[in-house]
């Protein structure tokens, strides 16, 4: 060993000049006329300082948004917060950092050692969430950027038949459980490569997305909000936090009165009408439903995680190395030389397929591992909905569903009472 | 009646105070758990050129049209010689600065005669496209002096890097702000300051 050490380091040396000067072929000149080396312009970016003044933004348009929704109960001026948040967050801004595309930071820095996540991420995923713990959705009513774009674009709203609105409303958990474990990964940031709005805030995206976005806006005129309602997995955690909001928004300044004026308001069908009137179920027969439904969530939990670690090596193909890995076994089995871009660069780069198959190997037993909590988060959900979809509470007046409601102050108009108080005053 | 509603309404307030404490706990949690993996300057993205090979999908792959990747010259690398791979077209009959002979898509680079035989070549960053064909041309025939980078006076910082994505040779990563630019020549720069 002693003997060969000097080999060894002569050996290092030599790997380390390879290093430096791979494709040093030429040798540098020496200028003899005083030639003085040119310096290049190294642009900096914008200073770190703006993050925490947008963060610092994005507080106070919180504040306002509640300021309007729960106590000014203005519904005008919600659309002007929106007309500021789209032009400031998204036409400015450029729609990035958000807080939807900010869960994925916080799940790869949760589970991923390499990643350091930036504060101002971390904050913009926290801080709208406690307000929503406070105060429900006035994030989405006024703050949000994508909901803004969409908010504006709605005029025309037709209600969803039930069954189509539960069914869709079921989406953005699966897109938000499938981003967390892409990101958890460290494989895809999914919300951010099908945000379908960013690319009508920069002018600029693939053809596709821009058809996306701009169908999901026209869309948006009659069903609006789609894309919070059915695909926003930010949403999912706004839903869930806005259902215990300390105060939330009201639909009558005073007490109710029945008067079923509101009934049709909501496009978002967040509106829960009063049932004195309505015949009610035996509190016996609704208690065994309860019961079952309860028993029966552990059981969907446990399918729910069945299917998802059965799908795991077919999820973990959205990681650019599992995909090599496929693809050079598929070009052995073939023996049809491949020609993608990957390959070329894998072919140059001298890593060995030895060394590529074991790092697909742990990608995907990271996904194997991380898929059954995906699975079990999935089918909770899925039972507590079920729940949710049975219980019906005695209500004596109209109130939003605090989770479904988006404080979007459409409802304010249609209640009389706002009307007479106006008057007194 | 009233008994009945008051009932309710305790359960509906038991349940409401349970459930904000369940959401409420992992929202504290969640800053403690990241308190060692936050960074305040945050994180920018780059090109790694050790890592980069020149296909070209920084010129098409970005969010931004043109691109944000423009090719940088490390000029402590470069041999200043008269035949280019970055500057000619392969196969080129004569050794001039004829538009027809130049392998940028955007005549880009201008060459300047320093002295015998030295040529310098430098680049208009305004018409480059980040196409890296004089990237690929310089790490064929040449010391590899040109080399991608990604030009923060132009790069919207995106969360997921588009290029990133679909990057095949993982060479653009998440760098800190402060470092911000991988220059290649940071390794010849020191080791001439040392000499």
């Amino acid at each position: 060993m002693k003997k060969a050490l000097p080999y060894i380091i002569f050996v290092l040396l030599l790997c380390w000049h390879a290093v430096l000067y791979a494709q040093d072929r030429f040798p540098r000149p020496e200028f003899e006329s005083g030639y003085v080396y040119p310096t290049n312009q190294m642009p900096t970016q914008r200073a770190p300082v703006w993050e925490y003044f947008d963060v610092a933004v994005l507080i106070s348009a919180l504040i306002v948004s509640t300021w309007l929704a729960l106590k000014k109960r203005s519904r005008q001026g919600l659309i002007w917060m929106s007309v500021f948040s789209l032009a400031y967050f998204g036409f400015y801004r450029q729609g990035c950092i958000c807080s939807v595309g900010s869960v994925q930071n916080v799940a790869l820095a949760l589970f991923n050692d390499g990643y350091t996540i930036p504060l101002s991420a971390l904050l913009f995923f926290i801080i709208p969430l406690l307000f929503a713990l406070a105060y429900g959705r006035v994030f989405c009513a006024g703050v949000c950027p994508l909901g803004a774009i969409q908010e504006l674009t709605g005029f025309m709203p037709v209600k969803l038949p039930k069954t189509v609105e539960i069914i869709l409303a079921s989406v953005p958990f699966i897109y938000l459980t499938l981003a967390v474990l892409f990101a958890s990964t460290n494989s895809q940031f999914i919300i951010c490569r099908y945000d379908p709005f960013v690319g009508i805030f920069r002018l600029d995206a693939t053809y596709t997305m821009i058809i996306f976005g701009v169908l999901l806006l026209l869309a948006g005129i009659f069903v609006n909000r789609p894309y919070c309602r059915y695909l926003c997995p930010y949403g999912v955690l706004l839903n869930v936090f806005s259902r215990f909001a300390g105060k939330h928004l009201t639909i009558t300044p005073a007490e109710c009165t029945n008067c079923r004026l509101c009934e049709e308001a909501c496009p978002y069908d967040a509106i829960i009408p009063s049932d004195t009137d309505q015949n009610r179920e035996e509190p016996e027969k609704s208690r065994k439903r309860f019961i079952l439904y309860f028993l029966l969530i552990p059981l969907f939990a446990i399918t729910g995680a069945y299917i998802l670690y059965y799908l795991a090596p077919a999820l973990s193909g959205v990681n650019g190395d599992v995909r090599l890995a496929r693809e050079i076994r598929m070009e052995k089995e073939t023996e049809i030389e491949s020609v993608s871009k990957a390959m070329v660069a894998f072919k140059e780069s001298g890593k060995t397929e030895i060394e590529l198959f074991a790092e697909e190997e742990i990608i995907i037993s990271r996904f194997k591992k991380a898929s059954p909590w995906a699975g079990a988060f999935l089918g909770i959900s899925f039972g507590i909905g079920m729940i949710s979809l049975t219980i019906r509470s005695k209500r004596s007046e109209y109130k939003p569903h605090q989770g479904r409601c988006f404080s979007c102050g459409r409802c304010f108009k249609y209640c009389p009472i706002k009307v007479q108080t106006q008057n007194e005053a | 009646m009233t008994e009945g509603t008051n009932k309710y309404q305790s359960r509906r307030d038991f349940v409401r105070r349970a459930g904000k404490l369940i959401v409420a706990v992992p929202l504290v949690i969640l800053p403690v758990a990241l308190t060692k993996k936050t960074s305040a300057a945050g994180y920018v993205w780059q090109i790694d050129p050790f890592k980069c090979t020149q296909c070209g999908q920084c010129k098409t792959n970005c969010v931004l049209t043109p691109s944000a990747s423009k090719c940088v010259h490390a000029f402590r690398m470069c041999g200043y010689c008269d035949l280019c791979g970055g500057y000619l077209r392969q196969g080129v009959k004569t050794i001039s600065t004829g538009a027809e002979n130049q392998l940028c898509p955007t005549g880009a680079i201008t060459r300047k005669f320093v002295e015998e035989p030295y040529f310098e070549y430098t680049f208009n960053e305004d018409l480059c496209d980040g196409c890296a064909k004089c990237v690929k041309g310089c790490a064929d025939f040449g010391n590899g002096s040109l080399y991608m980078q990604i030009r923060h006076d132009r790069c919207v910082n995106c969360n997921e890097c588009s290029i990133a994505r679909t990057c095949p040779s993982n060479a653009v990563i998440r760098v800190p702000a402060d470092v911000s630019y991988m220059p290649k020549d940071a390794g010849v720069v020191k080791k001439g300051t040392n000499e």
